[in-house]
């Protein structure tokens, strides 16, 4: 690791005056960071400490829940409220990392981690233009079978790694901000960027910004969802595909729907195309299969991922079929 | 920096990159805690922070100050074991060791867990107040300690072991 100063925040305003100066980056749990700074990928001058900030899961006055930037992992997936009402998201942060990890990572850190390509960890052999702007990416003509197939560029073809941040997709999930202009919200889908020709800007954070907290809306549809995550292995592994959906049907007819896929974009990717064809038709296999095909239009493979079109394909209708069996 | 480890205070003056594995083993001597990958993958490093499992690797010692920290050397000694190390002694729950540690302190996180009725990735009702330890269940809350000897099976059958036995 190349040497940093260390503090630890007091509270919000004083974190974020304290991350004013340039080199400066948050520390949640560290699980991803301490990783990269040892793999110096990641060389900050200074960390500022945030792991010891509200941590808390409140319920809004709308129904809703307030989970704080500082909430572990464990503890969101094994809140009352949040197994009972927003099932895909316990089920994502379960079926993410490992319980050691999931006892150290927080909220806000599980946003922010960065992509596992491994050219983007491999500092001293490969060229990444998420690591080195302008250096050019191994990846795309690589080994890039773990690699986007939707909204990628010629500048970067890594994808997201956090299951959370997908369950939060599906949940119209709402981001609170606090930096030197003050606070703000964006939502979940707003929060990270597609790569395009800058694929180090990864999120719409402002220098110095930090993640305080996550909204969850209050919708009866949330409480019937669930997670299903595909890997090379049944536990502790990072997707192919993921998909988070909830789905609400009444007389065969879809009502409502909400469906975000992991494992295949630089974000969590929110279906839009899929949801808009769903609702209102029918709540069948074939209306759940012509959805997904319809998100998947515009996939663009690369040489060793194309199986990921049908994969995603293919669970979408899983996941689909499976809530909606549930009901019936 | 201070702490406390297996109930002891502490004082330990570092370079503030010292990760907490390294801070157990190579300044309070203590080395049972393994090192395997460095990075988080095979949770050999495993150590309880506030009774929590964590991995030692990926923690800033300094992240950790005023905590209360147990290792391997906290839960039993080559003359008193801890009843979990007897049993992975009775079920051959290891071959070369050395994940062993990490096995234990993760166990006993796991049993803990298990405790407050924390859900896993196979518990099929999320919203039950009680998980029963099925083999399933254990492996996969397991998942983040790797055996390279592939003791699993004498893993599991002395987790379960102590499982059973606690819970009569």
């Amino acid at each position: 690791m190349t040497p940093f100063t260390y503090a630890r925040a007091a509270s919000v305003p004083d974190a974020v005056q304290q991350a004013a100066a340039p080199g400066t980056k948050f520390l949640g749990g560290g699980t991803n960071l301490v990783d990269l700074m040892r793999e110096t990928v990641e060389r900050p001058s200074a960390l500022i400490d945030v792991s010891r900030l509200r941590a808390g899961i409140r319920g809004l006055d709308d129904g809703g829940l307030l989970i704080a930037a500082a909430a572990r992992n464990t503890a969101i997936a094994e809140h009352r409220g949040v197994r009972e009402r927003y099932p895909v998201l316990a089920r994502a942060i379960l079926a993410g990392a490992s319980a050691q990890i999931r006892n150290m990572a927080t909220l806000g850190g599980n946003l922010l981690q960065r992509t596992r390509c491994t050219y983007f960890f491999d500092d001293a052999g490969s060229r990444c233009n998420k690591r080195t702007p302008g250096q050019g990416c191994d990846a795309i003509d690589g080994l890039n079978r773990n690699h986007a197939i939707l909204g990628a560029s010629p500048a970067c073809v890594a994808t997201h790694p956090s299951d959370m941040a997908v369950a939060l997709a599906a949940l119209d999930a709402v981001v609170h901000l606090s930096g030197p202009g003050g606070d703000r919200t964006v939502s979940l889908d707003d929060l990270h960027r597609l790569p395009g020709e800058r694929p180090d800007i990864e999120t719409v954070l402002a220098p110095g910004e930090l993640v305080t907290g996550v909204a969850l809306p209050a919708l009866p549809l949330y409480a019937h969802s669930t997670y299903r995550k595909v890997r090379d292995r049944s536990s502790y592994a990072f997707a192919l595909v993921s998909v988070a959906a909830a789905l609400e049907v009444k007389d065969g007819v879809v009502r409502d729907v909400r469906i975000a896929l992991g494992g295949v974009a630089h974000k969590p990717w929110r279906a839009w195309k899929a949801e808009a064809a769903l609702r209102g038709g029918p709540a069948t296999e074939d209306a759940f299969r012509a959805a997904a095909r319809a998100e998947l239009a515009d996939a663009k493979p690369l040489a060793h991922n194309a199986f990921k079109i049908e994969l995603a394909t293919r669970t979408i209708v899983a996941v689909l079929a499976e809530l909606h069996g549930a009901r019936a | 920096m201070h702490f406390t480890v297996n109930g002891r205070p502490v004082e330990v003056a570092c370079d503030i990159r010292t990760s907490l594995l390294d801070l157990l083993r190579d300044h309070l001597g203590l080395s049972g805690t393994k090192k395997g990958c460095n990075q988080g993958a095979c949770g050999a490093c495993t150590v309880l922070a506030d009774g929590e499992r964590i991995n030692a690797c990926l923690a800033l010692a300094v992240q950790y100050e005023g905590r209360e920290i147990t290792t391997i050397e906290g839960l039993g000694t080559a003359t008193a074991l801890h009843p979990l190390q007897r049993a992975f002694v009775e079920h051959d729950g290891f071959q070369c060791g050395y994940c062993t540690p990490g096995q234990i302190c993760s166990a006993v996180g796991m049993l803990r867990e298990l405790d407050r009725g924390v859900p896993s990735h196979v518990t099929p009702i999320l919203t039950e107040e009680r998980v029963a330890l099925t083999h399933d269940e254990l492996r996969e809350r397991m998942s983040g300690n790797l055996c390279r000897c592939g003791a699993y099976n004498g893993i599991v059958d002395a987790i379960d072991e102590y499982h059973a036995e606690g819970a009569r």
